[in-house]
């Protein structure tokens, strides 16, 4: 039998998705559904004088209305559940609805629910807010500052938190030959998952039982958490997460209208649904990244770095999300270090509130964040020394014989091969030409540049004890259970919960391999909490290094079980058995062996069990990574610059990932794809802008420019495969690599294009208006 | 908003009369008075082309047509691609080269190729990238989508190919 772990097989999730037949939350009908809508705050910071919803409660199809007022005592606040430590973390009640007083557009402050989703949001406009608007603060910085508004009495200065990291980098920098300071701002993102969040609940009242479905990256830790919020108990909480399209970091929180919609089920004792329409989503969607990050690198002439100290404001928005504290300390500061041997790093982080919509976990969560300090820094110090950025890069890594590696912010690397990674990409490019290629444009009046992006990332999130060290409130193991049916066909049940990632074919291909049985004999269960013990769920690019190792080890155990029922079937002992290709074979007996198949039979008659030995072939495995997995690559961008309108056209994108082993290629390259085409838009086109009242100025898909499939010429991927040493597939992950990587990438291509007008940095999204006016600027 | 007004649509191949508000839309009455659930809703401002189907052969975005304006029109959607029971040569392109990974986006991206593929049966990439330009795809990057029409687009070429070559023999 070919192996099927590394073969491009193809996915078996596409058939139904294809169809139109998969079932996404809002496309679920019960008997009786009544429909849920959420009137938002026009205001970024008010006082609510008064509510009055009586006119809606008496709108035609109404079944109920809410205010925040008649949920208090009877429903929780939002937790925030990363919980960092060695910080003076604030986490201010986050009511469900605002009680007296709203903090960012889009605040929720009332609950209708009607016959229709129509009727539902007609009556939103019969409700009367009397607001006092507050004055409004939305830039981190300015939120600091002495007379700004306060959002909440037990933050002064609206600091959430004050974070530091690092080993102290003092030393480096008054021995610094060179020295490069900049200020960069990494700009708000709002998700877009293209499937808006959704929920449907369902209460019975006579067993007290509740079932959620609700777009989720982790079925159970909304469980947890919700159940706390509205005081169900957890074995009588069910939550479902049925086909989820798309997530991006922004599915992981849990939001005030998840547990509305709950609350309203119970209450009125019918189903409810409520869908965010996209509007709805720019607003009440956590958003990502919004760092003002003051930077500064030491090094020697001589292409050295010595040094890297940041002190950066990260915005939190109106409260503090659920992951939020993490996503800019334990996933930024500590991962500063980047690919390179940097003796000396120091980071101080301050999480602050401003009246904005909050932000949390977006696609890479931190990792992009500090990829690109690390990565423009080097562009910067190799402009500065005058050394070609691919040489500084080379010079300054990690050398592959050096791993693990300690970094001085207290991470372990835990293997990797990064100059192997550069050359691959060199050659790719074929980097000499290039570069002369870009001299003859110059001549001739065209802007060529080539920008690269060498990058570490953390992932595989875990282990638990780490979880528990930094803050986090869950554990970071995750589990698989693996049940083997009378025929031999098999029943995976993992607790990581994949929303496009493709890991029911990832997972059917790991047990095939360990099982030596047909790839289509291997079903995976998902994401309802119903069917699967437990699990943390599907972000930080954990489901395949933490769950598809729990599911290898538990297919181990049914090997095991197998060859102690096969041992007994051949009256032989277990050391005398070989298992290949599905079959317990008796060394050296070639006509004495029994099948896979032959063994789960047995194993349900129960016949003729071996002593002491219980029915049945089902494993569980419960697995705690011992490290983070590192994934890294080298990436480039060959960018040319339109000299009368700013645009930037993307020549070339050519990617080198290692995310260790490779289970499914064809799965590994649409991640890269997708993850180089997310960071490509937070480069040129993503940014949420405010205006200084806190309104949402990119409020809609008309204002707020996601990538288009003309925009982009074919990504060139290519891969080296260097396993991680401590999981027992050797995978490291590989969803978020290509958003870490591209940004900087596209940004460093396009400062190397307008190095002729003197052009050091522009700011994320490069706008053809931006580079047009950098132009002019250069020229003067 | 208590009139409603009667239409009469033909959903794959399907004949329904039904009453429908006058504002409501022909995504909502696919949805929820149909039940055909395969057609999306991404947006509200009728940028993203998830809800996209093909009224009389065309290409539309569902939520920006009214379901009263539909009164006498063939709507297909992403149900009705296969043909006996068959995956349409759209859907297998799709499936073959990975053009989806959540899937949410994916029936607006099957019938927009559907439009574009029969008023050109063999478009080049750049074509393919700037019929897709009312559909996003927050997953793919698109790439593996552009191979899917591509692919698509060949399989067509080769079915025609294969009908036309049994014609020949027939005729012979």
């Amino acid at each position: 039998m070919p192996t099927v772990f590394g073969t491009a097989i193809k996915r078996r999730e596409d058939p139904r998705l294809i169809t139109g037949r998969a079932t996404y939350t809002d496309d679920i009908r019960l008997p009786g559904l009544v429909h849920a809508a959420i009137l938002r705050s026009p205001h970024a910071h008010a006082r609510i004088r008064s509510i009055d919803v009586e006119k809606a409660r008496r709108a035609p199809g109404v079944v109920a209305a809410y205010t925040g007022r008649d949920l208090q005592g009877r429903i929780g606040t939002v937790p925030t559940a990363w919980l960092l430590p060695d910080s003076d973390l604030k986490t201010p009640p986050h009511p469900v609805l605002a009680v007296d007083r709203v903090r960012y557009v889009g605040d929720g402050v009332a609950l209708v629910v009607a016959d229709s989703p129509a009727r539902a949001r007609d009556a939103l406009e019969l409700i009367g807010v009397e607001y006092e608007p507050l004055p409004v603060v939305v830039n981190q910085e300015e939120a600091m500052q002495p007379g700004k508004p306060q959002l909440h009495g037990e933050a002064p200065k609206n600091v959430a938190f004050h974070w530091k990291a690092g080993n102290g980098a003092s030393e480096a920098f008054q021995q610094a030959e060179v020295v490069v300071r900049h200020r960069f701002v990494n700009n708000r993102l709002i998700p877009n998952a293209m499937e808006p969040r959704s929920a449907v609940a369902r209460y019975n009242p006579s067993s007290g039982e509740m079932t959620l479905w609700m777009t989720s990256q982790n079925p159970h830790i909304h469980r947890y958490l919700l159940s706390g919020i509205l005081g169900i108990p957890e074995h009588k909480l069910r939550v479902v997460a049925p086909e989820v399209g798309g997530g991006f970091g922004s599915k992981i929180a849990c939001y005030p209208d998840e547990a509305l919609v709950a609350f309203a089920a119970r209450e009125l004792g019918v189903p409810v649904k409520w869908t965010e329409d996209r509007r709805e989503s720019f607003i009440a969607t956590t958003h990502g990244r919004d760092h003002i990050q003051d930077v500064e690198l030491a090094g020697r002439k001589d292409g050295t770095i010595t040094g890297l100290r940041a002190t950066v404001h990260a915005s939190m928005g109106a409260y503090v999300s659920t992951a939020a504290p993490g996503v800019p300390t334990i996933l930024f500061g500590l991962m500063l270090q980047g690919a390179y041997r940097i003796p000396q790093i120091e980071v101080d982080v301050y999480g602050v509130f401003t009246n904005t919509t909050p932000t949390d976990a977006y696609r890479g969560a931190g990792r992009p964040e500090a990829t690109f300090i690390v990565e423009r820094l080097v562009d910067l110090f190799a402009r500065q020394i005058g050394m070609d950025p691919a040489e500084v890069r080379r010079r300054n890594f990690i050398p592959a014989n050096a791993f693990p590696y300690d970094t001085p912010t207290g991470l372990t690397y835990d293997s990797g091969d990064y100059a192997t990674a550069l050359d691959k990409l060199l050659e790719a490019l074929d980097y000499p030409a290039l570069r002369r290629r870009q001299e003859e444009l110059r001549r001739q009046g065209r802007y060529l540049g080539v920008g690269f992006s060498t990058y570490v990332e953390i992932c595989g999130l875990g282990p638990s004890q780490v979880a528990g060290a930094v803050g986090f409130q869950g554990g970071l193991w995750d589990s698989a259970t693996l049940r083997v049916l009378p025929t031999g066909k098999v029943l995976v049940y993992t607790g990581t919960s994949p929303h496009g990632q493709g890991e029911e074919t990832t997972f059917a291909q790991i047990v095939a391999e360990a099982l030596g049985i047909p790839v289509e004999d291997v079903e995976v269960r998902h994401g309802d909490t119903g069917e699967v013990y437990m699990g943390w769920g599907t972000y930080g690019s954990r489901t395949t290094p933490v769950g598809g190792s729990a599911v290898a080890r538990a297919a181990e155990r049914v090997v095991e079980k197998a060859r102690v029922f096969a041992a007994h079937m051949l009256e032989v002992a277990q050391d005398d058995l070989t298992f290949e290709e599905g079959r317990f074979q008796v060394k050296g007996a070639p006509g004495r062996s029994v099948s896979f198949q032959d063994v789960a039979l047995q194993a349900h008659l129960a016949w003729n069990l071996p002593e002491g030995v219980e029915p049945s072939l089902e494993a569980s495995a419960f697995y705690d990574p011992p490290n983070f997995c590192y994934p890294f690559g080298a990436h480039a961008c060959v960018v040319e610059v339109d000299r009368d309108t700013g645009e930037v056209r993307l020549e070339r994108y050519v990617a080198v990932d290692d995310c260790g082993r490779i289970i499914n290629p064809l799965i590994v390259e649409g991640q890269v794809h997708g993850g180089v085409v997310q960071g490509i838009g937070q480069a040129l086109w993503e940014g949420a802008v405010y205006d200084e009242n806190g309104q949402l100025l990119t409020g809609s898909l008309m204002d707020y420019a996601l990538p288009k499939a003309r925009f982009f010429p074919e990504i060139e991927t290519h891969h080296t495969e260097t396993p991680a040493p401590h999981n027992p597939l050797g995978v490291k992950g590989v969803g978020e690599t290509g958003t870490i990587a591209s940004t900087p990438a596209v940004v460093n291509a396009v400062v190397d294009a307008l190095a002729p007008f003197g052009v050091k940095h522009l700011e994320t999204p490069l706008t053809p208006e931006k580079v047009w006016k950098a132009m002019q600027d250069g020229r003067r | 908003m208590n009139v409603e007004v009667p239409i009469t649509v033909t959903v794959n191949g399907v004949e329904y009369s039904r009453h429908v508000e006058p504002r409501q839309l022909l995504v909502h009455f696919l949805r929820e008075t149909l039940g055909l659930t395969g057609t999306h809703v991404g947006c509200d401002t009728s940028q993203c082309g998830a809800c996209t189907v093909l009224l009389d052969g065309e290409a539309v975005k569902s939520c920006t047509v009214l379901a009263a304006q539909a009164d006498g029109s063939q709507v297909t959607t992403v149900e009705g691609l296969e043909q006996d029971g068959m995956l349409h040569p759209i859907q297998e392109g799709f499936w073959e080269k990975h053009g989806l990974q959540c899937g949410f986006c994916t029936p607006g991206m099957l019938m927009v190729t559907q439009a574009l593929l029969n008023r050109n049966p063999d478009p080049s990439d750049e074509e393919i990238r700037e019929a897709l330009e009312g559909n996003l795809c927050r997953c793919t990057g698109y790439q593996n989508i552009v191979r899917a029409v591509r692919r698509a687009a060949e399989s067509m070429q080769e079915r025609h190919a294969q009908v036309a070559a049994a014609r020949g023999e027939e005729g012979a």
